[in-house]
């Protein structure tokens, strides 16, 4: 399969300021390592071990104070049309209702309105919100919220989808049926997706291998081996893989925090 | 706020588990209005009337000025300096204030001058104006625009930097440009906090327009406050002080009204239940 998304020896240094003196925090420290065309990659660690910031420069939100990124073949400099994110509470911009959030992007593609409006409604026909494309983001649910973040991101049409903790402010229902819907997203449109999150069923449920990083660097990667189609999430928690590698992933996390 | 699947169907506003319609509030507010003009009622007439006066008396004289015209005569003369002040001052007020909160290098050179600029005590400087404008029209809009100018600027400057970064990302991450970035996600969502200025701002322009009316060329509201005041004629002196409030208020909801209509996401937002 094609390199997609490839990160090269990525080093970030953020300069904090306290009182007039100025310390320098190493966020990232050397990662590296590539991402497949169709894959579905979960990043996870503890608080502060860099994940966030890394999701950050894959999408051009921040530079690498040294090191690369390659997404389809080009070195990123900046934001791009090739990837998207999605953001941890969705960010709907509040004045607009459902549908023009979706057409966010294509409008500041150049797209012109008699397209965005058809490819707008097809993407909020895919996460199920047709009815609700008149609403206002106040008058959506914090599910629906993330839907319409989700639509928004993919009416782009980007070859990479990148999501920020997105479904950790939801409650465990809403979680799920949205974490069913990725999937179900993933099978229709094989988008590579990269995904940041702190929960690890999550992260072996969806993902085909897991990064899991530690104060700033890559410390494991570990691949799920289990096939696609997955499935509905519930029956697939009783799978011997996802058992396996649920239990690898805490163990991981847990002698961190021993040795912390 | 609590977030309701149906949207459409949340109650107006809880208080205690039960709802309060719009009605009631404005029930409280008429019963506040009412006991409030039976207190001036009955502690003015037991007053002097040179030093005081009531709100029978005051309506009487409302009555009469209204009907031989000269309060409606002095309202429109009010009028002009202020809509025209006003305007001035909000066509100003808002580009500059969206400038400096947009440029952190704006903000640096001349962010201090408006927050100095809005605690200038502008009355002291009306002579100058004098100097400068003259007596007529033109002054009585400069002390308008100056002190109406400085909220206005103000709010806008402060709704700039209030957008949350994540927003601004929004349209980043779809490669906008910065101009894009002004139109599309800073202005719209630093709306609430412009209108919010123009309120502010409809208070200070009526105080330019009285003050301006005392000190120079003495006409309209202010011109009937000031001569009535000179011949201890307390009734008629505050009549125009009542129009001048009734219209404040009015303007005022209007503004609040038409927020609403603009912005209808920021009140929910902002609703404290």
């Amino acid at each position: 399969m094609a390199q997609q998304l490839e990160i090269r020896n990525v080093v970030k240094h953020f300069n904090l300021k306290h009182g007039g003196k100025s310390t320098t925090v190493k966020a990232l420290d050397d990662v590296s390592f590539d991402i497949s065309q169709g894959e579905i990659v979960a990043i996870t660690g503890p608080s502060g071990c860099g994940k966030t910031t890394m999701l950050r420069i894959i999408m051009g939100l921040e530079t690498a104070s040294s090191g690369e990124v390659i997404s389809c073949g080009k070195k990123v400099t900046g934001c791009g049309f090739d990837r998207s994110l999605v953001f941890q509470h969705a960010e709907l911009l509040p004045w607009r209702n459902a549908k023009s959030n979706v057409a966010f992007g294509l409008e500041l593609m150049g797209m012109a309105q008699g397209e965005r409006d058809g490819v707008a409604d097809r993407y909020l026909a895919m996460v199920g919100l047709s009815d609700a494309a008149d609403r206002l983001p106040h008058q959506l649910s914090g599910g629906m919220k993330q839907r319409v973040g989700i639509a928004r991101a993919l009416a782009t049409e980007p070859y990479i989808l990148l999501m920020d903790e997105p479904f950790g402010a939801l409650d465990a229902q809403n979680r799920e049926d949205l974490q069913n819907e990725l999937l179900d997203i993933h099978g229709q449109t094989k988008k590579t997706i990269v995904i940041v999150t702190h929960d690890l069923d999550e992260a072996v449920l969806l993902a085909d291998r897991v990064i899991v990083m530690k104060a700033g660097l890559v410390q494991e990667v570990l691949t799920v081996e289990i096939p696609r189609p997955r499935g509905r999430l519930a029956a697939l928690r009783g799978n011997a893989e996802f058992g396996r590698k649920r239990l690898a992933l805490w163990e991981l996390l847990h002698e961190e925090r021993q040795s912390a | 706020m609590k977030l309701n699947e149906k949207g459409a169907t949340m109650p107006a506003e809880v208080v205690d588990g039960k709802p309060v319609s719009r009605l009631s509030y404005l029930t409280i507010t008429v019963l506040s209005l009412i006991v409030m003009l039976l207190f001036l009622e009955i502690i003015g007439r037991r007053a002097n009337p040179m030093f005081a006066s009531y709100p029978t008396a005051i309506a009487v004289e409302l009555v009469r000025m209204t009907a031989d015209g000269r309060l409606v005569f002095a309202f429109l003369e009010s009028l002009w300096p202020l809509l025209v002040g006003f305007a001035l001052a909000a066509a100003l007020g808002v580009p500059l204030g969206v400038l400096i909160g947009r440029f952190r290098s704006v903000e640096a050179a001349i962010g201090i001058y408006i927050t100095a600029g809005y605690a200038m005590p502008l009355v002291a400087l009306v002579p100058l104006y004098i100097l400068w404008f003259g007596l007529g029209f033109g002054v009585k809009v400069a002390i308008i625009t100056t002190l109406t100018f400085f909220p206005i600027c103000i709010n806008a400057w402060l709704g700039v930097k209030m957008v949350p970064r994540t927003l601004i990302e929004v349209g980043l991450s779809f490669v906008a440009s910065k101009q894009e970035i002004l139109r599309k996600i800073v202005l719209p969502a630093s709306v609430p906090y412009i209108m919010s200025g123009f309120r502010l701002g409809v208070g200070k322009a009526i105080i330019g327009m009285i003050v301006a009316e005392f000190f120079t060329a003495i006409t309209g509201l202010g011109g009937i406050i000031i001569n009535a005041a000179n011949s201890f004629e307390t009734a008629q002196m505050l009549a125009p002080i009542v129009v001048i409030m009734v219209f404040a208020v009015a303007v005022t909801a209007l503004l609040a009204w038409a927020e609403r209509k603009i912005a209808p996401w920021h009140q929910e937002l902002t609703r404290q239940d």
